[in-house]
């Protein structure tokens, strides 16, 4: 008997891009808010980001990012609870990478990057794949407009390559504010030609103050 | 010769047995489902057509059904499916009313509810093939919110599902505002149906509008729309050309 082909797919791409640089006492995690499935746009309104000590922007398949976030959400409570603290940065970023891991052979279709100040408050940076491989980074883009953002994000903030010894820093020496800027000029030439990133931007800055959200329209088409 | 083979338990997903057990196409299927958020709660239209593939086989199929004492759950796709569905939250509500405790689910809670259970279903290979509008109002606050048979969902202040995505969201992006009047917002979705019911094949001519406020929830009498099929483009369309347009 020939073998019955599945005619769903329990996957679905919704689209969007997310983006984080780290400073020397900031660091700005960015993800747009539209949410789409084939040619249609569902909302122009999703939050993708996440937070607790650290930000956590994610895109890709919406149901899984949300699955990854409420587990993540849930770990994080046990932890307060257990360790009287918040998680930081590092460990979350490793708790992150062994929960995507877990799912290896059904994976969560989320691309993640999280972003916050590590214990000495320099601003750091983790890119992640599904499947839960991680770096620590000065800058990473995911999701659909991620091949369009990270070119022009080598040329403006070029890191030293991690191979060099002794090993030098991946901040960026960018003020916090000039970040900003880079942040909001990435994401509107994105929205020009990526047609699944667009219609408002959402930024998070993290720096010694805490965390502070800030909203720019982008392009609605 | 017959060595040890592995049994499976009369209820497994795997072995050649799996298969009856899951859904893997729908059957008696539902069309668009479109609501939206008005001044004093949410509005939400569907029509009662249960289609058996091109047949137009059920035509009193109630598709949207009050839950608890602040929700209105619409759906579309299998039938039986959302008869299931309305199963696990009529118990839902049953254990909830059992805490005797003043307290009682809101639309948010029940739409967590259902996202959980359409995304551990799709992570079973099993979904239960419905994409929910689920609206309610509770203590003033209005919240409107959809989830699909993967597990996809977001809130928005207007939803539809299906064709109702491609042909009411743009109407609804267009004429939406803050504080619509009842009659305006049941104007909008009357134009948003009458669109569907030009447009999309599985539609048909008995809807029914349910409003869902503060007070509670209040489901119309089935209905028809009015519509016009005297355009002059569409009348004599052999005229100039044998065969058919």
């Amino acid at each position: 008997m020939p073998k019955e082909q599945a005619n769903w797919s329990p996957y679905d791409n919704n689209g969007g891009s997310c983006f984080a640089v780290a400073g020397a006492d900031y660091c700005v995690i960015a993800a747009d808010t539209r949410m789409s499935t084939g040619y249609n746009i569902l909302t122009r309104d999703t939050q993708k980001s996440v937070n607790y000590k650290c930000v956590m922007a994610s895109s890709g398949f919406q149901a899984d990012v949300k699955a990854l976030q409420k587990h993540l959400a849930a770990r994080h409570l046990i932890y307060q609870h257990q360790h009287n603290k918040q998680m930081s940065c590092p460990a979350m970023a490793q708790l992150l990478s062994n929960t995507l891991y877990y799912k290896r052979f059904f994976p969560y279709y989320s691309f993640n990057v999280l972003g916050g100040l590590d214990n000495e408050g320099k601003g750091c940076v983790f890119t992640y794949d599904a499947v839960g491989s991680y770096e620590k980074v000065g800058y990473s883009s995911q999701g659909s407009g991620s091949t369009l953002i990270m070119p022009f994000l080598d040329n403006q903030l070029k890191s030293p390559s991690p191979l060099l010894l002794p090993a030098r820093d991946a901040v960026t020496p960018l003020a916090e504010a000039e970040a900003i800027d880079l942040v909001k000029t990435v994401f509107a030439s994105a929205s020009e030609r990526d047609i699944y990133t667009g219609d408002k931007l959402e930024i998070v800055v993290i720096n010694a103050d805490g965390i502070r959200r800030e909203y720019m329209d982008l392009r609605k088409d | 010769m017959n060595f040890m083979a592995s049994k499976q338990p009369e209820n497994s997903l795997l072995g050649p047995e799996s298969d009856s057990q899951r859904t893997l196409y729908p059957y008696v299927t539902g069309t668009s489902v479109v609501a939206l958020k008005y001044k004093d709660g949410i509005l939400m239209a569907a029509d009662m057509g249960g289609s058996y593939g091109s047949t137009l086989r059920y035509k009193s199929v109630e598709r949207m059904k009050p839950i608890g004492k602040h929700s209105l759950l619409g759906a579309s796709g299998e039938i039986s499916d959302f008869q299931e569905i309305l199963r696990y939250l009529d118990e839902l509500i049953l254990y909830d009313n059992m805490w005797d405790d003043g307290n009682s689910l809101g639309p948010k809670e029940v739409h967590n509810y259902l996202t959980r259970v359409m995304y551990n279903r799709r992570n079973k290979f099993n979904p239960l093939w419905n994409s929910l509008v689920l609206g309610g109002v509770k203590n003033g606050q209005k919240y409107l919110g959809t989830v699909s048979m993967i597990g996809v969902n977001f809130e928005d202040n207007h939803v539809a599902t299906g064709f109702g995505n491609h042909l009411a969201r743009p109407i609804l992006r267009q004429e939406w505002h803050e504080n619509l009047s009842f009659e305006d917002g049941v104007r909008l979705l009357e134009k948003c149906m009458r669109v569907l019911l030009y447009r999309d094949r599985s539609a048909v001519n008995k809807l029914q509008i349910a409003k869902i406020t503060e007070d509670g929830v209040t489901i119309s009498q089935p209905y028809s729309l009015k519509t016009y099929w005297e355009f002059s483009a569409f009348e004599n369309p052999a005229q100039g050309a044998i065969g058919s347009w």
